[in-house]
């Protein structure tokens, strides 16, 4: 492999890896504080996608279509939270797999009434259309450069929003000692709130930038799904930090995997996440 | 004089910078009671674990007979011979105290992974769990689910499932928490009648019982043991009067 | 994190007459049933079978497992390669071949899996039953994303007598019915026995048990084990009745419903597993069959139904159909002694 390949796949390889750490770090954020496995996280993801196709068809815009989406995912994952998810915080995980199932096919249906099932391009903004070149034949797409360039943003926000914000500090002390945090007065319910909408907000921007490249199509959800499993389970619950690190090595060994050993490829994170449980079963950077 | 039956030296279990227990070496003989005590945040608890093996140590052996089980798996040591008790009452509590008692004295039958002969029926595995019964005096309740009978009742139930693993060392992690007087005084009895034949380690803070009870007493503070001796040596000691007994109600 | 429940172990006499009746039911079914009701009702009892052996390890042991459907599908692809294009091949050596390689899969899949606990255990049966769904989705060589046939259903022949053929629908149906019995009946033995009472043990409170001497971990792999081969017997009848098998048959969908019958029915008595089958295998036949209302095709939608029917299960029934009964029979005796 030649330098310019090489630096390309290791452009992809960063660029999947910090999308799948903006899914994976809601999931493991909802599951570290909440304790809540949430298998309908895919569907957001899905969700997203498909709101960034029709917003950006009605308005023209793909950025103001991603900015109005955020705000809209965001609306969505505090209702979702207050109807359902806080009743479940204190119940089987059984019964979250079984609730979070019922809503994967729910989230299907009503993307099938409300868009239908048919698979959708959404064009790339003309700015951010060009490509820079690598060499005299190769060169890579801007737009992909802005995928990471958003998800490094975010999560530097995320970073800067847990350690630095008193939010952030209120989000600790929950997920350190729920009912000592409350004692001290912090508004847990809040919290909880707050982190969902945080965990599906992030979910839908994923999908919403993601979607001129990977395309709109019905079971986007559940492909994503199993990826991020693999990441959380790698890097080790409640770990944010853990979460991108893992993302990355995820990543690299996907994208890598699929150039390198192509009839392995489908297995390879598998076999990367088979040997990091027997070293250490929860996860790299278990809290 | 009688035989060592546990014996741990210079334990020390860190967590990141703090040393939870440090240096603790303990000895526990056959016939014989031996109690730790001190202030909440001692180390007692931490060095429980290290002895059962819920917590591996960070240096320090243990010895359980003529077996070195430093670093083994609680499931490891209490196959030779060592039962504990916990402070959290840490029951089968859907389950009948009957069954709570059957399924520990199952564990010390060869054939407990049979897979089609109905449990109920081991005359061995029903006779060592009626005697624990017995000794824990909770015949009456037998059938009662444990989630039900009283916190009393419960705490017996606890030693009656360790009892039932027929172990020749018994840690005992606070048997009388919160017991009522007439409760605590069964509980002592029992404690008593059990010495025969197995090594206590008795977690307590309970006072009365403690002088009762123990034949030799290791007072900790901070994780480090700062006396060590009978317990007229333990009451007698300024160091100990000052850190923990001339607090105590 | 919830503490745990009793299970409904002991079936109330109600119950057992009601099974009883539901039996006579089903050897009755085939004189009175179409051709097409006789194959349904097969592939229930395929699925009872499946969820059977879930509801060792979810109900029993309390090991959440969302891959298991890779045991189901694996043995079906093992009749599917054992099967030549030409000939059938003989059931008496493929059926217990194929439960063997589910079960062995089962073994090296749990070594790496049963060694984690709570949402990590349902995670990473997920992404290794992920893996073995994207190994034969994505090799030509295992079928790919098209699947196998299987052109001949297995012979019975033995020594050159037949004594039964599966090719007849009435012989499959009681063929699978005597199936079904044996499990249930294995399962029951095994709920009573000292190693099912120590798995249970291990569901109320792992620790303990460890505490007591018993090594939980081989306990659970055993579990996770002989939990897959019984997935292969049902991924065995299934390749024999359908004569198709395709990776969707191992994937996290397949997964999910077993989890869905086994608590729609009630855990851990592996009766609950049958009913929860049945029940299960039968709403999504009225969901998807429902009529056209207007313009609104609302069987197309067979889905959103299914979805909503279980968010309010586990809302308002998470012990199963089985724990509305116990309930309402609980109510209706306190009543009597009211009475009195």
């Amino acid at each position: 492999m030649d330098l310019a390949n090489f630096l390309i796949q290791l452009l992809n390889s960063v660029q999947y890896g910090l999308l799948l750490f903006m899914l994976a770090a809601g999931l493991t954020l909802i599951f570290g504080i909440m304790g809540v496995v949430n298998l309908a996280h895919g569907s957001f993801y899905m969700l997203g996608a498909y709101l960034a196709w029709s917003l950006s068809t009605l308005t023209g815009s793909l950025t103001l279509a991603i900015l109005l989406g955020a705000v809209l995912s965001v609306v969505f994952g505090l209702a979702l939270e207050w109807l359902l998810f806080r009743h479940f915080y204190k119940r089987d995980h059984l019964d979250q797999v079984l609730l979070t199932f019922g809503l994967i096919y729910i989230f299907e249906e009503v993307r099938s009434i409300l868009w239908g099932d048919d698979v959708h391009g959404v064009t790339i903004p003309d700015v951010l259309s060009a490509s820079v070149p690598l060499t005299e034949n190769l060169s890579y797409p801007v737009y992909r450069l802005f995928m990471s360039g958003v998800c490094i943003a975010l999560a530097l926000g995320l970073y800067f929003m847990i350690s630095k914000t008193r939010l952030g500090m209120k989000i600790r002390a929950g997920a350190f000692n729920r009912d000592m945090a409350e004692s001290l007065g912090i508004n847990i319910k809040l919290i909880h709130a707050v982190v969902f909408a945080l965990g599906v907000g992030l979910a839908a921007v994923a999908g919403m930038i993601a979607a001129p490249v990977a395309s709109v199509y019905p079971n986007m959800g559940s492909q994503v799904l199993i990826m991020c499993f693999v990441v959380v389970v790698i890097g080790g619950i409640g770990s944010v930090r853990g979460a991108l690190i893992s993302a990355l090595l995820v990543g690299l060994v996907d994208t890598f995997g699929k150039v390198l050993l192509p009839s392995m490829a489908g297995m390879l994170v598998y076999m990367l996440m088979a040997a990091v449980l027997l070293w250490k079963p929860e996860g790299l950077f278990k809290q | 004089m009688s035989e060592v039956l546990l014996s741990a030296k210079n334990l020390t279990k860190r967590f990141g910078g703090l040393a939870a227990v440090n240096d603790v070496s303990i000895s526990l003989w056959r016939n014989h009671i031996h109690a730790v005590i001190g202030p909440n945040g001692a180390g007692k608890s931490t060095l429980t674990n290290l002895l059962s093996g819920d917590l591996p140590p960070t240096s320090g052996s243990v010895t359980l007979g003529s077996h070195d089980v430093t670093g083994w798996t609680p499931e490891k040591i209490s196959g030779k011979g060592l039962g504990r008790s916990y402070q959290k009452t840490n029951i089968f509590l859907p389950f009948s105290v009957w069954e709570n008692v059957r399924l520990a004295s199952q564990s010390r039958a060869p054939n407990a992974a049979r897979w089609l002969q109905r449990a109920t029926g081991f005359a061995a595995v029903n006779a060592r769990a009626e005697e624990a019964l017995e000794l824990a005096g909770l015949q009456h309740r037998k059938h009662s689910i444990a989630g039900t009978i009283s916190h009393g009742e419960q705490r017996q139930l606890e030693i009656a499932m360790t009892l039932a693993t027929e172990p020749q060392v018994l840690l005992l992690d606070e048997p009388l928490a919160g017991m009522g007087v007439a409760e605590a005084e069964r509980m002592v009895a029992l404690l008593l009648a059990i010495k025969k034949n197995h090594g206590i380690l008795l977690v307590e803070h309970d006072m009365d019982a403690v002088f009762t009870l123990a034949d030799k007493l290791t007072v900790m503070v901070n994780g480090q043991v700062i006396a060590s001796g009978t317990p007229a040596q333990i009451r007698a000691d300024a160091g100990v009067q000052a850190a923990y007994l001339g607090e105590e109600h | 994190m919830s503490t745990a429940k009793a299970n409904l172990e002991i079936l109330p006499r109600g119950v057992q007459v009601a099974l009883g009746l539901g039996l006579i039911a089903l050897v009755a079914f085939p004189f009175v049933g179409t051709d097409f009701y006789t194959q349904m009702v097969t592939r229930m009892m395929i699925m009872a079978i499946f969820a059977m052996s879930l509801d060792l390890l979810q109900g029993v042991s309390g090991l959440v497992s969302l891959g298991h459907a890779a045991y189901f599908g694996l043995a079906g692809y093992a009749l599917a390669f054992l099967t030549p294009a030409g000939t059938p091949v003989s059931l008496w050596w493929t059926l217990p071949l194929a439960v063997l390689a589910s079960g062995l899969a089962a073994l090296i899949i749990g070594f790496f899996v049963v060694r984690t606990h709570g949402i990590y255990f349902i995670m990473v049966t997920m992404a290794f039953a992920q893996m073995v769904f994207y190994l034969f989705f994505d090799n030509k060589a295992l079928g790919g994303s098209d699947g196998l046939y299987i052109n001949f259903k297995p012979s019975a022949a033995v020594f050159g007598w037949t004594p039964f053929d599966l090719d007849n629908k009435l012989t499959l149906y009681y063929f699978t019915l005597g199936a079904m019995l044996l499990v249930y009946a294995f399962l029951r033995r095994l709920l009573w026995s000292p190693f099912g009472r120590t798995l249970a043990g291990i569901r109320v409170n792992e620790h303990r048990m460890r505490a007591m001497g018993f090594g939980t971990f081989g306990y659970k792999l055993s579990a996770f084990t002989l939990a897959g081969a019984l997935a292969g017997l049902a991924g065995y009848l299934w390749g024999t009745q359908t004569g198709y098998i395709n990776p969707e048959l191992m994937g996290f969908h397949m997964s999910a419903h077993a989890i869905m019958m086994v608590i729609l029915g009630g855990m851990g008595n592996f009766a609950g597993a049958i009913v929860g089958a049945f029940a299960f295998e039968y709403l999504l036949h009225v969901f998807k069959d429902l009529p056209t209302l207007g313009s609104v095709n609302l069987g197309k939608h067979w889905q959103l139904w299914m979805g909503l029917f279980i968010v309010l299960l586990v809302v308002f029934a998470p012990r199963g159909i089985l724990g509305l009964v116990e309930k309402f029979t609980q109510r209706k005796s306190k009543a009597e002694a009211g009475h009195e």
